[in-house]
């Protein structure tokens, strides 16, 4: 059982996010593995164990050549890594991300590919789809279990009524919501490995997508940045044991109650 | 106006269309002269509702034999954009709606433009997309020749009939979904929920990761209930496992604007206030009286949810 990750390499969330002058998320601080994706490569390493073994490659793109994300993952238990990092990266939309992984993807030898739901910097939650149409694999989205069954792929899909369960064979595309595995901590042990492990770094040009990408490729384009409507603060008051009878006074006054 | 023809995926749901569908359709006989809608399955019996929002005519896609629809229906709308593609496809955020777009746009080849919550028409197609918490706006457009795909957030706009006749039902002609159309549904389950749908209450409760721990989380429920509300989560507490993705607010999960919205424990990160900063009126309880959510609150309450959640539960059932 051989399974890719996608993982993307983010801003820290918690501190402020800002444009540059391109209109392009400011990512010069350090960038650290987007937690969305950790509990993809969690999921990753418990099917490869549960299938009696195999390999858990993660697979992103970047444009700063950082790739200490990458060796969290490698520390998580992933086997190998592969980055596409290429300044000629810069201002790609989701379809032009697709099309970067859909290459080095295509090139490894997999069972099933995961990925989360969307990214915490970006959000676009595109890419995935996109990437398994243009690898020719079915795709199951917003999965909270996922279960192997021989060359049969059982996911618990994510409805607005509740659940779907649904099958697909393999090999397939699954996008995974948030807290559906407990993602492991690396150990020490695990952190020392990882320096020793695999890491990949190709170029756009070794993909043969010189000019198909990054801002060439993007066919939409920003014409406005404008600050938006801001709410005012109301009353601010601390709690003396009277809390909640200003809550029930306020939802009175809006006649809630 | 400069556009001609807009498309809209109305997505069946029990009987109707969905009501961010509706909303697609509404804003999109303000956009252009043209539109259509794109539906499948027990869709094709709306041509009447279809109609009365705008469309004039409803391709239907058809049965779907259990497939998960993101495949077929983008295969089918590949195939009728071959005889004449419109100027833009609308979408609604949603699970399916998701699935068509991406698949959409890379058997197009056109690009897909999410989040968006605001379309005008200033010499072409321009969507408007909050960030940074909403605290800016981008204003978009599409280049290159072929339809832009646009996928909209819930409540961008307003759902009102138009009182056009019924639309034409046409249908669509199947497309070419290959190995990828091979994702079904085995089995449907239905969770039971009791009281308004998150989407659609008067009240939202939500909780965070000021709550400490998942089985504090029966109090926003039972604050919810008592209110006759809908309970919610920040993505830290879904993320944690505590409470399932269906009740997450906000930028990655849904957008909420009840008359009052009470933020339990919720610190106020970017992520969660673009759900629901279009609350008519916002109160937030929170320990740290820094946190960014009394910012955007009408009343703030600067206290332990342990404390005052309690006390908030006893107040309201003395009253009932």
């Amino acid at each position: 059982m051989n399974i890719v990750v996608c993982v993307k390499q983010i801003p820290d969330p918690a501190a402020p996010q800002s444009f540059d002058a391109s209109n392009n998320l400011n990512r010069s601080g350090k960038l650290i593995l987007d937690e969305a994706d950790t509990y993809g490569v969690e999921m990753a390493l418990q099917l490869v164990d549960k299938a009696g073994g195999g390999e858990v490659t993660v697979v992103s793109m970047g444009s700063g050549g950082d790739v200490a994300g990458l060796r969290n993952a490698l520390a998580m238990g992933a086997t190998k890594a592969v980055i596409v990092s290429d300044d000629a990266l810069r201002g790609s939309d989701a379809l032009s991300t697709a099309k970067v992984l859909a290459s080095v993807i295509a090139r490894e030898s997999f069972d099933l590919v995961l990925a989360a739901t969307e990214s915490s910097d970006g959000y676009t939650g595109t890419t995935p789809v996109q990437l398994a149409q243009l690898l020719g694999l079915p795709s199951i989205t917003f999965a909270k279990a996922v279960s192997i069954d021989g060359s049969t792929l059982k996911v618990s899909r994510q409805t607005e009524a509740g659940y779907d369960e649904v099958t697909a064979p393999l090999p397939a595309l699954v996008t995974v919501t948030a807290g559906v595995v407990e993602p492991r901590y690396a150990s020490f042990k695990g952190i020392m490995a990882a320096k020793s492990k695999p890491l990949e770094v190709l170029s756009v040009s070794d993909l043969g997508l010189d000019g198909q990408v990054g801002a060439d490729g993007a066919r939409e384009t920003i014409v406005a940045v404008e600050a938006a409507e801001t709410r005012q603060a109301g009353e601010k008051y601390v709690d003396e044991g009277d809390g909640a009878q200003k809550v029930v006074a306020f939802l009175e006054s809006i006649k809630v109650l | 106006m400069t556009l001609s023809t807009i498309w809209v995926l109305a997505e069946p749901s029990n009987g109707s269309f969905t009501t961010t569908s509706l909303e697609l359709l509404t804003h999109a006989r303000s956009l252009a002269t043209n539109v259509a809608a794109i539906t499948w399955g027990e869709g094709g019996q709306l041509g009447a509702l279809a109609g009365e929002y705008g469309a004039s005519t409803l391709y239907d896609v058809g049965d779907l034999a259990g497939a998960l629809p993101g495949v077929p229906v983008a295969a089918a709308i590949e195939a009728l954009s071959a005889s004449g593609a419109p100027d833009a496809l609308l979408i609604p955020t949603s699970y399916d709606g998701r699935d068509v777009a991406g698949r959409l746009s890379a058997r197009l080849d056109r690009p897909v433009l999410t989040n968006v919550t605001g379309l005008t028409d200033d010499a072409g197609l321009v969507t408007e997309h909050p960030v940074f918490g909403g605290s800016l706006n981008v204003k978009a457009k599409f280049t290159g020749a072929g339809p832009g795909i646009v996928v909209v957030r819930a409540k961008s706009f307003v759902a009102e009939p138009s009182g056009g006749a019924a639309a034409t039902v046409v249908a669509a002609p199947a497309g070419d979904s290959g190995a990828t159309g091979s994702a079904v549904i085995a089995t449907s389950h239905v969770e039971e929920r009791t009281g308004p749908k998150l989407e659609e209450a008067a009240v939202v409760v939500s909780g965070g990761r000021g709550l400490g721990e998942a089985s504090a989380y029966v109090m926003i429920e039972e604050v919810a209930k008592l209110l006759n509300g809908a309970a919610g989560a920040s993505r830290a507490i879904v993320d944690a496992g505590w409470v399932p993705y269906s009740h997450q607010v906000g930028q990655t999960g849904k957008t909420v604007k009840p008359l009052v919205y009470l933020a339990c424990g919720i610190s106020g990160a970017t992520q969660h206030m673009v759900g629901m900063k279009g609350s008519k009126n916002i109160v937030a309880i929170n320990k740290d009286a820094d946190a960014p959510i009394f910012q955007i609150a009408d009343l703030g309450i600067v206290g332990d949810v342990h404390k005052v959640l309690p006390a908030l539960i006893d107040a309201l059932k003395a009253r009932s």
